[in-house]
């Protein structure tokens, strides 16, 4: 019988522009405040795994850390790579290999849009000269096809970009602290229709990391969250993803969030409808507006109603993204995953002061990114 | 050049691809026939790209970049396919309008017909 799995220690670096500060150094920011909150030692990890898009190597952080000699494995999977750091953290608990473990992203992007190569996603660098290699596109597209289909308003847009401006103006950890206004929103500069400058999230700086232990060091640490479930999962056939030359196969694309988000629920033994708190990834508000549906929170259609009632805001039935999500915080790709269970951790714990739920017992975290992959996790007190 | 659009089917299930496939995303069966695409098709959904993409790799048309419209196009044997979008009015482009193909190199490209009747071409460089 595998042991179950905890949350102990939960870490950020600050998020947003810090001038002259490496990627590496906000991941060691990040390890050392996750180290502290669980009470726990650089000594004590017995196993850790992480990774940044573009910011370095994890396992380097021993060099500042120190030389324990502890297996460390570099991981690297797009937006999922934090995810997939803590799944394998989650997973070396669980087989009994360690007790505590570390799960650790970061990243530091360069202003501006990312800027990717044909080559790299296989496609001819006719699609980059076309200007087809923009990733803002692949947003624009999923959602308004999903507008048209379930009448989900260009308002709804707004409100959800609004609210994540206010929740982060809530945080003293976010990047962007300033609410915006949904008529502002509305009317600023459109990127890709019907998607606005500030409806996305920016490519942006950050560290997060998470210690995971078995039951019974989570016993001896207390303010221990369970990891009730966990999943990452890839695309299925006919997904639509970004720097897709085509979408094989009819109807209703699949979705590799739904996938991962059902595997998780099942391993938790829970449903959507169980959960107080949740985080969605919110690459622009469009994005959230869907995810809300493929993780089950809702029907297709129905978050026209959800969002203008408030039922997503910090007082609402089902808040999510309470620490301003991607949009306030920015998209530093390896960090954006741990991040979003630090926040569920800090909800949970009853910790999150201004932004605080009240007295959530279930929370939920769903990382996306390309080229498809997704990793959900359930988490309870 | 490139009046028709060259894909894929699988002998094993029948799924379509394009660009043509090595093996096949559904079934996982390595045999495929080449065939040629429908040159008409529906617009599955669109955006517009309202600013100059990155430079490089994008390469602007000789006249400077003008907003251009991109998105999936449905064809009949069952594959939505990634394109350059011509019309007079990106309003045209909306409620699954139905386009031709007008070019498939460098990229897929497909005109309304109002664009394809007067010959206006907006967006990237063909």
């Amino acid at each position: 019988m595998s042991t179950g799995v905890s949350v102990v220690g939960a870490g950020l670096s600050r998020f947003g522009r810090q001038p002259g500060r490496t990627g590496r150094e906000l991941a060691l920011d990040a390890v050392n405040a996750a180290l502290i909150d669980a009470g726990l030692a650089w000594t004590d990890v017995q196993v850790a795994f992480g990774g940044s898009d573009g910011a370095g190597l994890a396992d380097t952080l021993v060099a500042d850390l120190g030389l324990t000699g502890i297996p460390f494995t570099n991981v690297k999977n797009g937006c999922a790579t934090g995810g997939s750091a803590l799944m394998s953290a989650v997973n070396a608990i669980r087989s009994g290999s360690a007790e505590i473990a570390l799960a650790v992203g970061f990243d530091k992007h360069p202003r501006g849009a990312f800027d990717p190569r044909p080559e790299d996603w296989g496609l001819p660098a006719a699609y980059g000269e076309a200007g087809l290699m923009v990733t803002t596109q692949f947003f624009g597209i999923k959602i308004a096809r999903y507008m048209r289909e379930h009448g989900i308003s260009e308002r709804t847009l707004a409100l959800v970009a609004e609210k994540a401006y206010r929740n982060g103006a809530l945080n003293p950890n976010a990047w962007r602290r300033e609410v915006i206004s949904a008529d502002e929103i509305a009317a600023a500069d459109m990127v890709n229709d019907p998607l606005t400058r500030f409806m996305f999230c920016s490519p942006g700086e950050g560290g997060a990391a998470i210690v995971v232990t078995s039951d019974a060091v989570a016993a001896r640490l207390g303010r221990a969250v369970r990891l009730l479930g966990a999943a990452v999962r890839t695309r299925r056939f006919g997904s639509f993803e970004v720097f897709s030359p085509s979408i094989q196969g009819t109807g209703v694309p699949s979705s590799v969030s739904a996938d991962a988000a059902a595997a998780a629920f099942a391993a938790a033994g829970v449903g959507p409808a169980d959960v107080d708190v949740a985080q969605l990834q919110d690459t622009e508000s469009g994005a959230e507006v869907m995810h809300l549906a493929e993780c089950g929170f809702c029907k297709d259609g129905e978050q026209e109603a959800m969002v203008a009632a408030g039922e997503t805001e910090i007082g609402g039935r089902l808040p999510v993204n309470t620490d301003g999500g991607c949009i306030a915080n920015g998209e530093p790709i390896g960090a954006s995953g741990l991040r979003q269970v630090h926040e569920i951790v800090t909800q949970l714990r009853g910790e999150a002061g201004e932004r605080q739920v009240a007295s959530p017992r279930i929370g939920f975290t769903h990382v996306y990114g390309a080229p498809g992959v997704s990793a959900c996790t359930v988490l309870a007190v | 050049m490139g009046r028709s659009l060259t894909g894929s089917r699988c002998l094993h299930c029948a799924t379509v691809a394009f660009p043509p496939a090595r093996g096949c995303q559904s079934c996982g069966g390595s045999t495929q026939e080449t065939i040629a695409l429908g040159s008409r098709g529906t617009v599955w959904g669109f955006t517009v790209q309202r600013f100059a993409p990155k430079s490089p790799p994008y390469v602007e048309p000789a006249g400077g970049f003008v907003p251009f419209a991109v998105g999936y196009v449905e064809l009949p044997e069952g594959v939505k396919v990634e394109a350059v979008l011509d019309c007079t009015d990106f309003a045209e482009l909306a409620g699954d309008a139905e386009v031709t193909l007008v070019t498939a190199h460098p990229v897929p490209r497909f005109a309304t017909d109002r664009a394809l009747a007067g010959s206006v071409r907006t967006g990237a460089p063909t």
